[in-house]
């Protein structure tokens, strides 16, 4: 069952979390934005202001489903030629400090599949990698990862948005495990969400048929969005705002660290209150 | 009974070409493409559908374009008899007008009311904004800001056609990154856009669909070719930028073995200096806009940049039909340089009193080299699929008159 396997820090966290009765707070950073000592220090820093679960992302010269905030984000990355090694050895460093907050690898297919599945797999298990989020994967198209699965722990994370059908839900929470990740704008990240009541219904159905958790992603770019999300959601994923956040500190030249952290303990407070 | 191996039996029914093509793309696009195939399918063996098409080719489009035997350049060539499919002579001046019209003949029975489209050399946008003026659909057209420059004529076109133009700044702001764009914003208006992609590439269907509507090109060469020659030619030539005009000339040939069929690719500046648009010669399987295909990338797999001087061919990828049929050897590829398509570009002008596209001058090129080292009675039918009015601001410091 779902919720049981006490060696998964993903499957752990979502369920201490249950039981607190506390929504996940789900932040998402680049790898190596703006460059690897920064990124290394914010995400040592992330769990203490209150994330739950850290999304890296992998940076990706043509990310076609994020907006000028993250695109901006992978260019500066990429300028500093951070590349998926690099990503990984990111992770090492984390898991040596941090043995418990969740991580998972978010990006586009091309550097994974470069890299070559197998090795990737190996790699990231070893250094403590707990899933990865392949945006231009669909489940159609996954052949070459889901045949190795099974030999590796690792979570491939599924998304579902408002255009799935349920025929198709149903097909993708059949392989789905950890997590599902709800978009929840029919949009590009950093768009602003506004619809809640359209998300509420949504994700009342989507629970309706899942027996893992499910996070909301895409326009939760402020502490009080993400207040609203979280009286219902198991989870809300901070992306862009954080992302913005950090490329406002850059130009100001000010501590970037401290700005984001903050920014985050914000988000963190919010969400607390939610379900008060 | 085994059925027999066709070539023209590809994609699967996964949208495969062998290992290539298939449907990398976000979940939010996923239904939407699904359904696309869905209705393609049934509408392309739809008979009002297909009378429509044909009729609108006809009166609307031009069609047939003439096959036209190149006297003059077989005589300077001395070798090979030299036939051009004329799709230059289509209107708006190339053959992007061919899938434009399929595709929105589709999206008017999908009941979608705003079309986008991404383009290069902006024959593709300039067909497509043609169209949705025909139809009274909304056009949206993201083009890169290099192109913008470079292909000023078609921007006018397209803006007196009632077109809006997103210039896009990012990457390398050409065809690539406008590619990006159309896709960001077919992810936030799903519910009332249609996405006519120009070439035979992105996810399945589209590979299979554009490819489908502009194999009229050849079937019209099977025909023609008879009233010249009263037989089937030794060679096809066809420029290659995601490779829709190739393989409208090719596909009704791929099962003729005989048939030798060679695509051209940007060379650029030369594949030695880096600065080329030659995916499948230099770049290496990968995923890109929807598909698994020949990609220019480093070996972290992040995509490298294109050149060409012909703002058509300037794409680091390839329709993933291609990657497949170069793999296991159909068509034979080769890259021509930037100086050596404008060459060809001024020898076609002065020689056949025709002005070229940059695109189809480096299928030219290759034809000025290959032309003379065959018999005389070796046939050859090159895709003429652009005339060259929108090159001229473009080329004009680089000719010398
Ligand atoms: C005249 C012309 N030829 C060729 C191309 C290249 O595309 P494809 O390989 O799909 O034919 C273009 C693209 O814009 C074009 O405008």
């Amino acid at each position: 069952m779902a919720y049981s396997n006490y060696n998964c820090r993903i499957e752990k966290t979502f369920r201490d979390l249950k039981s607190a009765n506390k929504p996940a707070l789900i932040t998402f950073i680049t790898a190596g934005d703006p460059n690897f000592n920064y990124s290394k220090q914010v995400l040592l820093n992330l769990p203490k202001a209150g994330a739950d679960l850290i999304e890296i992302g992998v940076p990706f010269s043509d990310p076609m489903a994020d907006g000028p905030i993250i695109q901006k984000s992978y260019r500066r990355a990429l300028k500093n030629g951070v590349n998926l090694d690099e990503v990984l050895s990111l992770v090492k460093i984390f898991r040596k400090k941090n043995n418990y907050t969740p991580i998972v690898l978010m990006g586009y297919y091309n550097p994974f599949f470069q890299k070559g599945i197998k090795s990737f797999l190996k790699e990231a298990e070893k250094v403590g990698v707990d899933g990865v989020l392949i945006v231009d994967l669909p489940p159609e198209n996954d052949d070459e990862i889901r045949k190795h699965l099974s030999d590796y722990k690792l979570k491939v994370i599924r998304l579902a948005s408002p255009t799935t059908d349920r025929q198709r839900l149903t097909k993708i929470l059949k392989i789905s495990s950890g997590f599902l990740y709800y978009v929840s704008i029919t949009g590009i990240t950093g768009s602003g969400l506004s619809k809640f009541n359209t998300l509420k219904n949504a994700y009342n159905k989507l629970k309706r048929y899942s027996k893992i958790p499910i996070v909301v992603g895409f326009g939760i770019n402020t502490p009080e969005k993400a207040k609203i999300v979280s009286k219902y959601a198991d989870g809300v994923v901070v992306g862009s705002a954080i992302i913005n956040e950090l490329d406002k500190t850059i130009d100001k030249k000010s501590n970037i660290n401290n700005n984001v952290i903050r920014l985050v303990k914000k988000f963190s407070e919010a969400i607390k209150e939610a379900r008060k | 009974m085994l059925k027999k191996f066709s070539y023209r039996d590809f994609p699967d029914k996964f949208g495969k070409f062998g290992n290539y093509g298939g449907r990398f793309v976000a979940e939010t696009l996923m239904p939407l493409i699904l359904d696309l195939e869905k209705k393609y399918n049934r509408y392309k063996k739809d008979k009002k559908f297909i009378k429509e098409f044909n009729h609108l080719s006809k009166s609307f489009i031009g069609r047939p374009s003439p096959l036209y035997f190149a006297e003059n350049l077989t005589n300077h060539l001395g070798g090979a008899k030299i036939y051009f499919k004329r799709d230059e002579l289509n209107h708006t001046g190339a053959h992007k007008i061919n899938n434009c019209l399929g595709q929105i003949l589709l999206a008017k029975r999908m009941n979608k009311k705003r079309i986008i489209a991404e383009t290069g050399a902006g024959q593709h946008g300039l067909a497509t904004a043609t169209v949705c003026a025909l139809f009274g659909l909304k056009c949206v057209i993201y083009m890169g800001a290099k192109d913008i420059k470079r292909q000023k004529p078609n921007v006018l076109k397209m803006k007196l056609l009632g077109a809006d133009i997103v210039p896009v700044n990012s990457g390398s702001s050409t065809l690539k990154d406008a590619m990006n764009e159309a896709l960001r914003d077919w992810v936030s208006n799903v519910n009332n856009t249609f996405y006519i992609i120009g070439t035979a590439a992105g996810p399945h269907p589209y590979p299979m669909m554009v490819r489908d509507f502009q194999s009229v090109i050849g079937k019209e060469v099977r025909e023609q070719i008879f009233e010249y020659e009263k037989r089937l030619p030794n060679s096809l030539i066809a420029c290659i930028g995601g490779g829709s005009n190739s393989l409208g000339l090719f596909h009704d040939f791929l099962d003729e073995d005989n048939i030798a069929l060679y695509g051209i690719e940007a060379g650029g500046k030369g594949i030695k200096t880096g600065k080329h648009a030659s995916s499948l010669l230099a770049g290496k399987p990968g995923v890109l806009h929807g598909n698994k295909t020949y990609i220019l990338q480093n070996k972290h797999g992040q995509i490298k940049e294109a050149h060409s001087i012909s703002a058509g061919l300037d794409y680091p990828g390839i329709g993933p039909e291609h990657s497949w049929l170069k793999d296991i050897g159909r068509v034979k590829y080769f890259s021509v340089k930037d100086n050596q398509a404008i060459e060809a570009l001024k020898l076609c002008s002065r020689l056949e009193g025709i002005i070229p596209a940059l695109e189809p001058s480096h299928a030219l090129y290759f034809v000025t080299k290959f032309a003379p080292k065959q018999k005389k009675n070796h046939i050859i039918v090159m895709n003429l699929c652009g005339r060259g009015d929108k090159d001229l601001d473009a080329i004009a410091p680089l000719l010398n008159i």
